[in-house]
């Protein structure tokens, strides 16, 4: 039963991330989609999630969105695809969507469904024996091949999936995804690919939806796009009553996040968008044909992204009202950290201060050099191996900023203001270790697949 | 001379992450007659951005004109990746604001 056209539902662009809007999503379920797919994770939330092995989206609201699709999808018995668990995709967060899942369906007394799902997280070891055997895990986007003791630094390391174990779990007879990390296009690509579509044009809707309404205007987060992908070409339709999807907005949406709006990178090849023709085929659809894909030669390679602890991090905030400290701030910055270095020589720690009202948000891309505010907000950054430096650190570094002394300064009370006198234990600092891809023989062997069966 | 302010002749003008290492910056247009009006204002350039925002240009490793996006789009390195200790804006989201005011010489 091979079907000519393959429509498949996205109510959200990061799935949990912020709650997806019900009136859309059911505009969209009602014209009876023949998938419901949704990406639910990023890198843009930071290395923290990712090292410390936790969400930045809010439970209930993961719940909210997986719970609207996994009824809609049911009730259709239509498959639903899930990819990057979790916003990081690492195991725990596979498992604990699984979790989600069953609890959804006990509570709406679903009949039994496949339920596959497959893990992305790579040992450290697996790595490390490939590069000993002289394997060049490559850098992407400017950076370096990877370093041993990059590597070192690395606490958990998650494999971006492609098409492949999608497709696995689909040719399984799986009814329900659950993803580890993954390319967020290859969610719904690898719908379209299963059904029989092309390359081209699979990629290309996927490229497409899986941001849902970014693609549409007016600006309108976590409402439902519908994207239709047929042998010939990708037409992408918003279900929201005050969206549409134009040229403008899906050309413009195709170049967001991205260095070149023209490719675009997956395991195993490259969507090349160079001649892609845009036209408007009706009022809410905008029509997108001639993408082409490119199979990579060779081995393919599959991104790698790791994320390392530096350190326990705490902060502390100052404000600064005082015209004359305002004018030497960068001094008395420079005399808290002489503080902090006179105690800690030698020590292992991080201080970091940004200065708001300055240039807190941009720091040397600021152009504005001159300072014109009233006020600042310093806000100060310690990381170091222990809780206790930490917060020594930060203490030390945010007190002696009310201490520091200007000859000019008329109040000789104390240069700053606080919010509260102590200073705030956050999580601890991560940085992002890996950007990298791996070469394998196989696009599977780094992701394991399970299928279970849930409901009644 | 008359110049108009980018501001007023983009319909959007933004910065963002693109991956872990880089923010990219989109400049894009309704109307295709303000897109080359720009784009053949020279205000716009590798060179130009550079100075703007006081880096080197081998820190901008792309400057490309879509014209099917009708948008002028270049991309940055970040010095370190993004969420680093020290550093200010995960997203890279506010990192376009100079642009706004950048002058475009109209005739």
């Amino acid at each position: 039963m091979k079907k000519d056209q393959i429509r498949i539902h996205c109510s959200n662009g990061h799935l949990g991330f912020a709650p997806t809007k019900e009136e859309s999503f059911w505009i969209g379920a009602k014209t009876k989609p023949d998938y419901y797919a949704c990406d639910s994770g990023s890198d843009d939330i930071g290395p923290v999630p990712l090292g410390a092995d936790k969400c930045a989206s809010h439970p209930e609201w993961q719940k909210h969105d997986l719970e609207l699709m996994l009824i809609a999808a049911r009730e259709q018995k239509v498959p639903m695809i899930i990819g990057s668990a979790g916003d990081t995709g690492s195991d725990s967060r596979v498992d604990m969507y699984i979790e989600f899942i069953r609890e959804i369906a006990k509570k709406h007394k679903m009949e039994k469904f496949k339920l596959g799902y497959f893990y992305s997280e790579v040992d450290k070891e697996y790595i490390r024996k490939k590069m000993m055997a002289g394997e060049t895990i490559e850098g992407l986007d400017g950076r370096t091949n990877l370093m041993i003791d990059e590597l070192n630094k690395t606490t958990r390391i998650v494999a971006v999936a492609g098409v492949h174990p999608f497709i696995k779990c689909l040719e399984m007879g799986a009814d329900v995804i659950i993803g580890g990390r993954s390319s967020d296009a290859a969610v719904f690509a690898s719908a379209a690919i299963f059904e029989g579509m092309p390359e081209n044009n699979s990629y290309y809707g996927g490229k497409i939806l899986e941001c849902a309404s970014f693609a549409a205007e007016p600006y309108g987060a976590k409402e439902t796009i519908i994207g239709t992908i047929t042998k010939d070409d990708v037409k992408v339709t918003a279900m929201a009553p005050f969206q549409r999807c134009t040229i403008a907005s899906v050309a413009g949406h195709a170049m967001y996040e991205r260095t070149n709006p023209y490719f675009e990178y997956f395991a195993g090849g490259m969507l090349d968008m160079t001649n892609c023709v845009y036209e408007q085929y009706d009022e809410k659809t905008c029509r997108i044909t001639k993408a082409e894909y490119v199979p990579i030669e060779g081995k393919v390679k599959v991104k790698l992204e790791g994320s390392g602890k530096v350190g326990e991090r705490y902060l502390g905030m100052a404000g600064i009202r005082d015209p004359y400290t305002i004018k030497n701030i960068d001094k008395v910055i420079q005399w808290a950290k002489d503080q902090v270095e006179e105690r800690f020589a030698g020590k292992e720690y991080h201080l970091s201060y940004r200065v708001f009202g300055k240039n807190g948000v941009m720091g040397d891309l600021e152009p504005i050099k001159e300072t014109k505010s009233h006020e600042l907000l310093v806000v100060v950054e310690g990381v170091a191996p222990t809780d206790a430096v930490a917060e020594e650190v930060t203490l030390i570094g945010t007190r002696q900023i009310f201490y520091a002394r200007l000859p000019e300064v008329k109040g000789t009370a104390g240069t700053a203001a606080f919010i509260l006198d102590e200073v705030i234990k956050v999580s601890p600092a991560y940085e992002w270790t890996l950007n990298h891809v791996v070469s394998v023989d196989d696009p599977m062997e780094l992701f394991k697949i399970n299928m279970v069966t849930v409901g009644e | 001379m008359k110049t108009v302010k980018l501001i007023d002749l983009a319909k959007t003008i933004r910065s963002k992450n693109a991956g872990t290492d880089r923010i990219t910056f989109d400049i894009i247009f309704r109307e295709k007659g303000n897109y080359d009006l720009v784009r053949k204002s020279g205000a716009l350039t590798k060179q130009s951005v550079a100075t703007l925002y006081g880096i080197p240009e081998s820190r901008i490793v792309d400057f490309v004109e879509f014209d099917p996006g009708l948008a002028i789009k270049f991309t940055i390195n970040r010095l370190r990746p993004s969420g680093s200790y020290g550093e200010g804006d995960i997203f890279g989201c506010q990192q376009y604001p100079p642009l706004l005011d950048v002058e475009i010489r109209v005739k």
